[in-house]
């Protein structure tokens, strides 16, 4: 098939099957996005980022990510260390590649545990609607109504430090918007033609939120997630600034950049590059996350 | 449901009646949440408290007596009644680092927060909402995207690393601002204390090397805050203004000769005001709760630094009574704006959500 042909396949006013229907619709999403340059930016920040965890051990060196060496520690910048040494001579460049690794453990982390929790709350709430939805929801506005750092911060202090205590506490407190996006999505839908369908075939109510609502929530709560993701990093990073989150050696950024503060006035790099790293991440995911709501949002519009 | 009528027509007040008694209600549930969460929380934490009271030598007896004293043995729901008393009066419990009950410390260190937090709302505000309108008056031109990318680094950027890169370059290199701590040792305790704010006592006492000193070690933290809240604000002014702008009245208000300033300036930001009052309200709380990480960064002796020490120490009373302290202070910030909001919008006042 040719290119055009391809193109007049997938933008095809009435598709002839479910798969050529789904591909399409990506298809016009993908165009959508690939108008926008920020939006294309931030895909190419993420894109490379998740490159540069998967193939951290061909960029850098994993021996240097722990390898101290006193003799050369606090270099400046240099051809045989890019990012430079730190206090105990560790190569930056290095902590820098693997620590994508732990950012995006994080945020993937941290989704598995808000996705179900805020689907599995708001679905049955915009569902069945009544005192289901009532208790469910005054549960989330409590939620929604709490200092979300503060308490990440508390969680953390009353589990202990480290990467998993720091995901629960995160998570903890990310849910309720879910919920609430999960809820209006399935309130919109519960009295659809096709939903109504399928009861009178005799479709449970499970077997209707699984396979009919749960997928036409996915797109606006994904496109939600990305948004959130930069300030799922940031916090993170926060936790991890604090000593609350991923413990020494590992190469964790916003602990990268809280060791570098005792040597900020002398060795400015130490703090500064592992900073820009979150920066760059954090950009990047809201820019993609800006672009896909301005996708859907034209396409809703 | 409709509330009780006279006559057919409806109580007139009612509304705003059901409004309130409504949000009261929300408020409490919020606050008795945030109650079980930290009594909850308090309960998780590994550190045994009978043991850190008696430590690891005392003999069972003295370990089961104390442990009935602080009523560790009463059933959980039994437990939790007594922290909610507790809690209602007022009492945080001692802290372990300072001995003093924790809501004294709390308040002690508390005006330092606030001073820094309001600054840099004032900063934010400011500067944010004029931002926002020319981005929305300007749209798809280079001021709207200048300011789109100025605020999107702002919330793109953790604070405790913009706040190092300002000691660097503005304390460190060009020597413009006082370095970490709220003012020069030398300084201390020079003023009265009235309002706990230190410029504000400063002035009051009419000491200007003082109110000098404190307002430069204030200015680097309270402008960097005040980028961050801006950041938000201009963004979220930028998209209630363009729903404003698309609306007819806009549109009748040129026609009938208004010059453009006065629709945008007068007409539509004044409708965006009821929407930039939750705003406000969110980027105040957020600046409270970041304060953990602006406080720790800038040496800065308020309710953040204490509540960081507090969880290096396992001083778990302390850590607590601060998340009931910023909780609190977020349930009001929520509470005062949906009081304010139909005080601000007529269309909202009786109306029954």
């Amino acid at each position: 098939m040719s290119g055009v042909a391809l193109r007049i396949w997938l933008l095809h006013p009435a598709p002839a099957s479910r798969r050529q229907a789904r591909l399409g619709r990506w298809y016009r999403a993908w165009r959508g996005l690939s108008r926008n340059g920020l939006a294309m930016a931030g895909l190419f920040i993420v894109v490379a980022l998740v490159l540069m965890a998967i193939f951290a051990p061909l960029i850098a060196d994993r021996a240097a990510v722990t390898t101290q060496s006193l003799a050369t520690r606090l270099q400046f910048p240099s051809a045989e260390h890019w990012f430079g040494t730190d206090e105990l001579g560790r190569d930056i460049f290095a902590r820098v590649v693997f620590g994508a690794r732990i950012t995006l453990t994080i945020v993937g982390l941290v989704s598995a545990i808000v996705l179900p929790i805020g689907l599995g709350i708001g679905l049955p709430a915009g569902y069945f609607g009544g005192w289901p939805d009532a208790v469910l929801m005054r549960l989330t506005d409590i939620f929604l109504a709490f200092p979300r750092l503060v308490l990440a911060l508390a969680f953390a202090a009353a589990l202990g430090p480290g990467i998993e205590n720091a995901v629960i506490a995160i998570a903890l407190t990310a849910w309720p918007p879910y919920a609430r996006l999960a809820r209006a999505e399935t309130m919109t839908r519960r009295d659809a033609e096709f939903v109504q369908a399928a009861v009178l075939q005799g479709a449970s109510h499970g077997s209707i939120l699984f396979s009919q609502i749960v997928p036409l929530c996915l797109p606006s709560v994904v496109i939600r997630l990305t948004l959130d993701m930069a300030g799922i990093i940031v916090t993170a990073a926060g936790l991890g600034f604090l000593g609350l989150g991923a413990q020494p050696p590992a190469p964790e950024w916003g602990a990268m950049v809280a060791t570098g503060r005792q040597v900020l006035l002398t060795q400015w790099w130490v703090a500064t590059i592992p900073g820009l790293a979150i920066v760059i991440t954090s950009v990047g995911f809201n820019l993609l996350g800006d672009g896909l709501r301005d996708v859907a949002d034209a396409r809703s519009a | 449901m409709a509330g009780p009528t006279i006559g057919g027509g409806r109580i007139p007040g009612w509304g705003i009646v059901r409004r309130v008694l409504r949000t009261l209600g929300s408020v409490t549930l919020t606050f008795l949440g945030l109650t079980v969460v930290t009594f909850f929380i308090g309960r998780v934490i590994p550190i045994d408290p009978v043991l850190a009271i008696v430590g690891p030598k005392a003999s069972n007896e003295t370990y089961d007596r104390v442990r009935a004293e602080i009523g560790l043995d009463l059933p959980l729901p039994v437990q939790y009644w007594r922290y909610l008393l507790k809690v209602l009066h007022g009492d945080f419990g001692t802290s372990v680092i300072t001995s003093q009950p924790v809501l004294r410390d709390m308040l002690d260190v508390f005006p330092a927060t606030l001073e820094l937090a309001v600054l840099a709302l004032l900063i934010g505000v400011v500067l944010g909402v004029p931002l926002g309108v020319v981005a929305a008056t300007h749209r798809g031109r280079w001021q709207d995207h200048l300011i789109r990318l100025l605020s999107l680094f702002g919330y793109s950027t953790p604070v405790f690393w913009l706040g190092l890169i300002g000691l660097l370059l503005f304390y460190a290199k060009l020597g413009w601002v006082a370095g970490p701590g709220r003012i020069d040792v030398g300084y201390d305790d020079m003023v009265p204390t009235v309002t706990g704010l230190l410029t504000v006592d400063a002035l009051l006492d009419g000491n200007s090397e003082v109110f000098v000193n404190a307002l430069r070690h204030l200015v680097l933290p309270a402008s960097i805050l005040g980028y961050l809240s801006l950041a938000y604000v201009a963004r979220m002014t930028r998209s209630f203004m363009l729903g404003q702008l698309r609306q007819e009245y806009v549109l009748a208000a040129l026609a009938k000769g208004l010059s453009h300033g006065r629709v945008v300036w007068v007409h539509a930001l004044g409708n965006v005001w009821v929407q930039l009052i939750t705003v406000i309200a969110l980027t105040f709380g957020s600046l409270l709760e970041g304060a953990v990480l602006t406080e720790t960064v800038f040496s800065w002796p308020g309710l953040g630094l204490y509540m960081k020490n507090s969880l290096f120490n396992a001083d778990l009373n302390a850590v607590l009574g601060g998340t009931m302290l910023v909780g609190v202070v977020y349930i009001g910030l929520n509470l005062i704006s949906d009081l304010i909001y139909p005080l601000v919008d007529p269309r909202v006042r009786g109306q029954r959500r």
